[in-house]
């Protein structure tokens, strides 16, 4: 038989579907990547078509692997991102409502009594970005549904499902994918009776729970063979497997995860406790994760919105102009503050004006908030794991800005690492199809893949790193109890 | 002063004239507005549409400011912008050449480093982003040199190695089969026992704005003394990607 060549990994992100084929060394060989709509019937809700997003998945997956022989096909996706579909039709019951959709608000508030629960079972803070209530809005609000979820009629899938449906006909999820719901117990990786009995959402809708790593059937003859959520799958693509490495993402928001092992690390510091992976039927790793929610975006913003700069790219050449910040501060709390501090009445400020200030200071404030953010889990990550650490492995957009890599190990205090493949979530679901088939051994096989592009050592000075984190506590301060209810 | 081109300056009143208002403007507006006759205009109009500058709208037939005198101030690539459009593809390089990747701009006379990817091998190497290289001993150099409308080396060139091209001669012919081939090298001509190539980086008007190399052991990348031509095509693969995507 001719041995096949190539995994390939659907990356099916936020606002478009990639499909990227890799060889065996983790060099890219082909990419087709196409958009998809975002829908925005109303203030705060965001939906998809998921229909759209499957035809979409197959038809980069048709222009990535054309004529390719694929050994294996990897899954990673936006999470917590709910579809509900008919279970005969295998089509879309409701659109789906997407992560950042904040309409289940009111739902989250009345079930606050319970945040005690989620937060022991679940792992995670009860906020409007997890998959569970937005299902229960769904079944509440969609006439005939709870009745047809309650028959078996109708399924509920985050995106990795829904896709593995449409690939392989069984209804499945990943156990990192299924952790973002609030309806999986962190400890048993099984769906909670309690957790759902609060949300109200029937069983016989759920996917059966199942490992990361794993063939869960073929399309086409090619074996689908892993499925992580986005920050899991780079993770996993920056080769973190041991207890304490991290990784951060730094795209228009950035998420910090920490791997921790296999005991489920309860934060007190605001953190949420996610599963990393599961191989097979070896115990599942655990990861601390910290989500912040402007770091990209607020460079966007004084390129979109203040017009400082025309592109992204220039805030480096900008913030160059000068050697510090001036004394400025910028918090960027534009829709309240994320890890480690979960404040929704937050706004952002522009802290330490003085007529010395210029848009070169501001411009370096900008970076150093990224920077600052970044610290603020990391400090809270150490506290919770009771760990150091060590080096940052970094990813990402922004991790072309050698100004801000600079700046973070000055802020950290730790060597910033970039590794040679920068398409770290897709080459994290390639890297878990190709182990669940054989096409790589082992973990040491894709360690051996990993390997360092640019490192940037700190070179500032203790006292003033401290003194700087000392004001942007201050800064942060001063964002606090700006909305009133 | 000396003497003016008259039509140059009417070229240049034209251009004001256009540039001055939201509409457009018919040859007899113009003609009317400078003075002069319609016959006198025409000949100007058209040399102005042929570069460019000018744009004939298809259906009025009046007279607007053109798209390439639009992009005429706004040319300048920032540095920052080129390094992080060329990302992907530098690392894909590293991966496929294995070994240390540099892009490099022109400055005062020498090539500055706006990006470095480590040679992927895990070995200690330590960052080169803002490093100066001499222009005349490096591949990056030499492509700037023959290709960047603004690439000129200080003289006297100075001596890095016992192979360094010193004479202007020498240098010259080097740059017109840099120029000829697409491409640049330097054998053991700044470190002794590392050979570098490059390629150059181009824009959508087909300006060079950077070059794109790698370096590395003479006994991995000329082995026999010759060069592997796997790695320059490498190369100038990346380089016509890189160019591509600035083209877009």
């Amino acid at each position: 038989m001719p041995r096949q060549h190539y995994v390939a990994a659907i990356d099916q992100g936020t606002t478009s579907s990639r499909c990227i084929v890799f060889d065996q060394g983790g060099n890219i060989i082909s990419v087709a990547q196409r958009e998809h709509r975002q829908i925005f019937p109303r203030p705060g809700w965001v939906e998809h078509d998921a229909a759209e997003i499957w035809e979409a998945v197959r038809a980069v997956l048709d222009d990535a692997v054309g004529g390719l022989d694929i050994a294996a096909l990897g899954i990673t996706n936006q999470r917590e991102t709910t579809v509900v579909w008919d279970r005969l039709t295998g089509e879309p019951v409701s659109p789906a409502i997407v992560w950042q959709d904040t309409r289940t608000d009111g739902l989250i508030r009345s079930l606050a009594g319970s945040e005690e629960l989620f937060r022991e079972r679940a792992g995670l803070p009860l906020t409007t970005y997890f998959s569970g209530p937005k299902l229960r809005w769904l079944l509440e609000e969609t006439p005939g549904l709870r009745g047809r979820a309650e028959r078996g009629e109708v399924l509920f899938g985050t995106v990795d499902s829904w896709l593995i449906w449409k690939l392989t006909g069984r209804h499945v999820t990943d156990v990192t994918n299924a952790s973002r719901t609030l309806m999986m117990n962190i400890h048993t990786l099984a769906w909670d009776d309690d957790l759902l009995a609060v949300l109200d959402v029937p069983r016989a809708m759920l996917p059966e729970i199942r490992p990361s790593v794993e063939v869960y059937g073929h399309h086409r003859g090619i074996p689908v063979a892993s499925a992580l959520g986005d920050q899991q799958a780079a993770l996993f693509g920056q080769t973190c497997f041991a207890p304490g490495e991290t990784k951060s993402t730094y795209g228009s928001g950035s998420f910090l995860l920490m791997n921790t092992g296999h005991e489920p690390v309860t934060s007190k510091h605001g953190l949420l406790t996610t599963v990393g992976y599961q191989i097979g039927d070896a115990p599942a790793t655990y990861a601390l994760e910290g989500a912040i929610a402007v770091t990209g975006s607020l460079v966007q913003w004084l390129r979109d919105n203040l017009g400082l700069i025309s592109s992204a790219a220039e805030i480096e050449t900008l913030a160059k102009t000068v050697d510090d910040n001036g004394g400025c501060y910028f918090v960027p709390a534009f829709s309240g503050l994320f890890a480690p501090h979960w404040r929704s009445d937050a706004r952002g400020v522009i802290a330490g004006l003085t007529a010395f200030v210029t848009k070169g200071h501001i411009a370096r404030a900008v970076l150093e908030a990224t920077a600052f953010q970044t610290r603020e889990v990391v400090d809270a990550m150490d506290a919770d794991a009771g760990l150091a650490l060590t080096s940052l492995r970094v990813d990402g957009g922004m991790t072309a800005d050698n100004l801000l890599m600079q700046t973070l190990a000055d802020v950290l205090a730790v060597p910033v690492i970039r590794p040679v493949v920068a398409e770290t979530t897709a080459l994290g679901a390639a890297y878990a199809a190709g182990l669940a088939t054989g096409y790589w051994p082992d973990l040491d096989s894709l360690r051996a893949n990993w390997h360092r592009a640019a490192e940037w050592r700190p070179v500032a000075g203790g006292p003033s790193r401290e003194r700087d984190y000392h004001y942007w506590k201050k800064a942060v301060a001063r964002t606090l109890d700006w909305v009133e209810q | 002063m000396g003497e003016t081109i008259q039509s140059v300056e009417r070229a240049a009143a034209i251009l004001r004239l256009l540039a001055s208002g939201s509409r457009q403007l018919g040859v007899a507006e113009l003609a009317r507005a400078m003075g002069l006759p319609k016959g006198t205009l025409h000949g100007i109009l058209r040399t102005l549409v042929h570069v460019g500058f000018v744009e004939q709208d298809g259906v009025t037939g009046k007279y607007r400011l053109g798209a390439t005198l639009l992009h005429l101030g706004s040319s300048y690539l920032d540095v920052n912008e080129l390094r992080a459009r060329s990302l992907n593809w530098a690392d894909g390089l590293a991966g496929r050449s294995r070994e240390s990747v540099w892009i490099g701009t022109f400055h005062e006379g020498q090539v500055l480093v706006i990006h470095h990817v480590f040679r992927p091998d895990d070995s200690m190497q330590v960052l080169q982003v803002g490093a100066h290289l001499p222009a005349h001993a490096t591949a990056l150099g030499k492509v700037l040199l023959a290709f960047d409308p603004y690439g000129e080396a200080p003289l006297p060139l100075a001596a890095c190695t016992k192979k360094t091209i010193l004479a202007r001669e020498a240098l010259h012919q080097e740059l017109d089969l840099a120029r000829a081939r697409g491409w640049a090298a330097d054998m053991e001509e700044f470190e002794e026992g590392e050979v570098s190539v490059a390629a150059p980086i181009k824009d959508g008007r087909g300006v060079a704005v950077g070059a794109i190399g790698i370096r590395g052991a003479v006994e991995r990348l000329a082995a026999d003394g010759r060069l592997d031509m796997d790695v320059v095509s490498y190369v100038r693969d990346a380089a016509r990607a890189i160019s591509r995507d600035l083209a877009r």
